[in-house]
């Protein structure tokens, strides 16, 4: 603190706090939602004050899930998107951190053609592409199976491009010394350039994970078999009954449950999170 | 994980032993469905599971793939791939695209002449058939789901405002919404009437009960090369009155589809137009006395109106499967069409009987005495003879085409254009498209 | 554009860039490919009757005053989304580094947004501002203002604009709270002896040394308004009312996905790709500048 200003101090914690109110809201709002009983969620403003309606809708949740309309019990699709978002995150880090490597640390035929191939792909979404995208899935046979919901999300440049930026901020000297110590290509890669990422890679996690949790269209347009449902599917599901309302309660109480393993990462890996980041684009 | 693993492929081994007499596991038929996670979707487990039960030889596999458009989209794309379901459930807007698809789509009527044996689509409502049927008279799709637009009215605040009978034209329901809206009392309406579904609601039933084509020839089952015909009276007029409406609330848009119904259910608006299939959701969240009345109609545009249209969907066949799995789809669909499965589902949903039967024997177990209004949307669908412009809709695009009238819609309840601009827009610009799907096809 | 120290060459950079370019290829460049070949084709959904048209559904779109007006939205969209979803981060997070105690409890409350599906946040605005339900509409009524996105464009924009920020605020947070905790103490002090008030020394001390975060978050922020709030966007206003909301990604979307018009919305996709390389050749130029400093 520069200088003591008790007035600003507090000025700025209620600022603070009021940030706080304002972005905590629709949270809130979603979780009195699944507190509520049915004819609450539909007849007036809906209070701020949870009701008394918690156990009856979180059991419904937990218990049943949709297992009564012949869905998938909420637990089976919580495993199902941890799969889905592990398995994207991980297989990301893996080839990017490959290509990235290569792309600085070896200068080779092609390698330019080879760098836009890869970076063209930097931001164009899957739902834009969805179409075509599921054909050649589909003509892969990857229909229903983890390797349909996953391998094709990864195609998309943004962690090669992390990794990249990472890399060349590492300094010259570092390679110069290791080839002096007679360390191959592996060797390096594997004793200096992997340690020196660790906050990178975990910083990707994040950012991947919560991508790959928060898939709604590419998952529900691969799978026809339940047992491949993820969880933000099976929200999806319960709000867009057709010529009915929506269960609120029900679906507010799995949607506060289907938050908490992303936000759980982000929590617990806030500061790799931003360090990761920072220091890859400085 | 290996030992469960072995244990799982033991016990399904057993269980194949177990049915040794059937000789092979049953012949599974993909179905796939747009009922949520509501009552409809349990319901269409329910009856899967039943059908299953009832024999061996076939398992069908109900498939939940989002909404509507979602899941013929999901078809279409699996068609693409080879990969189709041999059942999927269409919205009754996807019916000419459907049917355009020749080569995609096994119809119902040759379905059930190759594999079916007896079949009767008199069986099913006129309202109903006629949407679904070629105009020789041939069953395309298996009619399955079926609404119709109707109106909700507080009764609580009818009473209030010492009106007895909800309106039966437009100029009663103006009339009354004025003197409901006088009255004020703490929870008193504010607001006459808000409408779900405008499209199919405002114009297209609209257009049947006034006996008016909402397109030429006779609204498309004439052929491809019909045109938008609702940029001229009495829509024109109709769509004008509700933006003047507008002005002291005998009317609120409140959006598309259901999105709506809240305004009723909170009590701000009186009066609610939407889709039958709406019963169950008014009756969980109405905490007044509620009932439910036929559409109003013009009377200086018609003595006495025709019947409405339906909505909802159908069930289509796709190509591409062995005539064994089509023994079964037939099965099937034969199983969903009888009256014990049409009249429960009638019962548990807001759909109407799609079938006499089923309609008939609602009637005889006191159906509508204990649930009075439940009779009202099949009452107004059955109303005289289906003529030209009440037999439903059969254009192409015609999702497409519902969304640029929603958007032109909306802009004259926003303001930026009037009734007869938005009205020609809408049929200009969904001209466009129709002339695409004749070219196209 | 690379290490001026490198391994020599040999099939080991080959092996490495492999998985990558095979997942590129077959699930990017294949399908792009096909995109384009649509992009000039007229076919009905199902793929059965296809005709080649050369760029006629091109001409359909930039021949319709409506692609514009599309244009235009996501330009505002976009924009408005930026600005709101920074500026308040940015506020929030002066804030953050200023207070000494409860600081890191903030931050860990403030990040919770980032984890929320687009899919689930478009439901939560859906409720917050439904006219005759949500909280915010009542609360506005306080003070005169009659909500109803339905009818009105301007409020149906801003309602999109705030569901889109209110995503993007966790993320921008983080990253000017870090920004700020890396400038120099020593700096801020110097510009305390020489009289500058918390407000003056913000702007000509700490702004400016912020740039390079601002300058990222500007790039990501851009990116994430226009390619991936169509949850957001499909969630509570579906492009209404009368298109006021209707962004490029929505409507590739909804022509192609909803409408099965596979062609025009190829030709959309074509377009957006043509846009998204533009936007990665501009990001890079800058980025390798200043690599280079």
């Amino acid at each position: 603190m520069v200088e003591n200003r008790p007035v600003l101090t507090l000025v700025s914690h209620l600022i603070l706090l009021l940030g706080l109110a304002t972005v905590a809201l629709p949270l809130w709002v979603a979780f009195v939602a699944s507190t509520l009983p049915q004819d609450a969620m539909v007849a007036g403003t809906i209070p701020l004050l949870p009701g008394d309606a918690f156990l009856a809708n979180w059991g419904e949740a937990v218990a049943r899930g949709l297992a009564k309309a012949g869905g998938v019990p909420v637990g089976m699709m919580l495993v199902n998107s941890l799969v889905m978002a592990l398995g994207i995150a991980l297989g990301k880090i893996v080839i990017s951190i490959l290509s990235a490597y290569a792309v600085v640390y070896f200068r080779f035929p092609f390698r330019m053609p080879i760098f836009w191939l890869i970076f063209v792909t930097l931001m164009l979404p899957v739902e834009v592409r969805i179409l075509p995208t599921f054909k050649v899935v589909a003509d892969l046979g990857m229909l229903d199976s983890y390797a349909g919901l996953t391998i094709p999300l990864i195609a998309s440049a943004t962690a090669t491009f992390l990794f990249r930026q990472a890399f060349l901020t590492i300094p010259d000297e570092l390679l110069e010394a290791a080839r002096m110590d007679g360390a191959g290509p592996l060797k390096f890669f594997r004793d200096i350039l992997l340690p020196l990422s660790w906050t990178n890679i975990a910083a990707l996690f994040v950012i991947l994970f919560i991508y790959g949790w928060n898939q709604y269209l590419w998952p529900l347009i691969v799978t026809t078999d339940e047992s491949y449902y993820t969880i933000v599917m099976g929200i999806q599901r319960m709000v867009t009954v057709s010529d009915e309302e929506p269960r609120w309660g029900i679906v507010m109480a799995t949607a506060c449950l289907a938050m908490l393993p992303p936000v759980a990462v982000v929590v617990a890996m806030q500061r790799l999170f931003v360090k990761g980041l920072v220091d890859a684009e400085k | 994980m290996k030992a469960i693993k072995y244990g799982v492929a033991s016990l399904a081994l057993a269980a194949t032993l177990g049915a040794w007499p059937a000789l092979a596991a049953p012949t599974e038929i993909q179905f796939w469905h747009a009922m949520g996670g509501g009552v409809t979707g349990e319901k269409v487990v329910e009856y899967a599971e039943k059908f299953n039960a009832s024999q061996d030889a076939f398992k069908v596999v109900p498939v939940y793939k989002g909404n509507y458009t979602e899941t013929l989209t999901a078809a279409v794309a699996a068609f693409r791939a080879k990969q189709q379901p041999h059942i999927v459930q269409v919205f009754e807007v996807g019916t000419a695209s459907m049917m355009a698809a020749e080569g995609a789509v096994y119809p119902v009527h040759q379905l059930m002449a190759e594999h079916g044996g007896s079949f009767d689509p008199d069986q099913y409502l006129d309202a109903v058939k006629s949407y679904y049927t070629t105009t020789d008279g041939k069953m395309l799709s298996m009619p399955f789901n079926s609404s119709t637009p109707v109106m909700f009215y507080n009764k609580d605040a009818f009473a209030k405002a010492g009106i007895a009978e909800p309106p039966k034209t437009w100029a009663e329901l103006a009339e009354a919404s004025r003197k409901i809206m006088a009255v004020k009392a703490e929870g008193q309406p504010t607001c006459g009437f808000t409408t779900g579904w405008q499209s199919w609601v405002q114009l297209e039933t609209f257009g049947a009960l006034h006996d008016a084509a909402f397109a030429t020839k006779d609204n498309g089952f004439g052929g491809f090369d019909t045109e938008l015909a609702f940029d001229a009276p009495p829509f024109t007029k109709h769509i004008a009155d509700m933006k003047e409406w507008q002005k002291d609330r005998t009317f609120v848009y409140g959006g598309r589809r259901g999105d709506p119904n809240p305004l009723f259910l909170t009590g701000e608006c009186a009066m609610l137009m939407n889709s039958s299939a709406y019963y169950g959701a008014v009756k969980d969240g109405a905490k007044f006395a509620w009932g439910i009345a036929p559409l109003p109609y013009d009377d200086s545009v018609i003595d006495q109106p025709k019947n409405s249209i339906i909505g909802g969907a159908t069930l289509w066949v796709l190509q591409g499967h062995d005539g064994k799995e089509y023994e079964g789809v037939a099965e099937f669909l034969k199983f969903l069409s009888t009256d014990d499965v049409q009249l429960d589902w009638h019962k548990a949903t807001g759909y109407v009987p799609i079938t006499h039967g089923a309609y008939e024997a609602a009637k005889a177990e006191g159906f509508y005495d204990k649930t009075p209004g439940a009779d009202v949307a099949i009452l107004q669908l059955t109303r005289g003879e289906p003529g030209p412009n009440s037999k439903g809709l059969r254009l192409g695009n015609f999702t497409q085409i519902r969304d640029i009238i929603n958007e032109e819609l909306e802009a004259v309840w926003s303001d930026k254009k009037s009734a007869d601009q938005a009205l020609s827009d809408a049929a200009s610009r969904g001209n466009d498209l129709l002339r695409k799907f004749e070219k196209t096809h | 554009m690379q290490k001026r120290v490198t391994f020599p060459s040999s099939p080991l950079p080959y092996l490495l860039v492999l998985p990558q370019v095979v997942v590129t290829l077959v699930f990017f460049i294949w399908p792009a490919g096909q995109a384009l070949h649509q992009s000039l084709l007229r076919e009905d959904a199902f793929g059965l009757s296809t005709e080649f048209v050369g760029l006629e559904n091109f001409e359909d779109l930039f021949s319709s005053g409506e692609y514009l007006e599309v244009f235009g939205n996501t330009v505002v969209f976009s924009v408005a989304t930026t600005a709101l979803s920074m500026g308040f981060a940015l506020l929030l997070a002066v804030m953050a580094d200023r207070v000494v105690k409860g600081g890191s409890a903030y931050k860990t409350l403030l990040i919770w947004p980032y984890a929320v599906a687009p899919a689930i946040a478009g439901v939560l605005m859906w409720f917050l501002f439904n006219p005759s339900l949500g909280v915010a509409p009542w609360l506005l009524r306080g003070v005169g203002v009659t909500w109803n996105h339905y009818t009105n464009g301007g409020q149906a924009m801003a309602l999109v604009v705030i569901a889109a920020a209110w995503k993007q605020i966790s993320y921008n947070f983080l990253f000017f709270l870090a920004g700020l905790q890396a400038i120099p103490r020593s700096l801020i002090e110097a510009a305390a002896i020489d009289g500058a008030g918390p407000a003056k020394r913000f702007w000509t001390v700490v702004f400016p040394l912020l740039s390079p975060t601002t300058f990222f978050l500007l790039v990501v922020n851009v990116v994430y308004a226009f390619f991936e709030t169509f949850g957001i966007i499909h969630a509570t206003t579906e492009g209404g009312p009368a298109g006021a909301t209707e962004i490029l990604v929505y409507k590739v979307y909804k022509d192609g996905f909803v409408g099965l018009d596979l062609g025009g919305s190829a030709a959309q996709s074509v377009v957006l790709m043509a846009i998204v390389i533009a936007l990665t050749v501009v990001q890079f130029r800058y980025i390798e500048r200043k690599v280079q400093y």
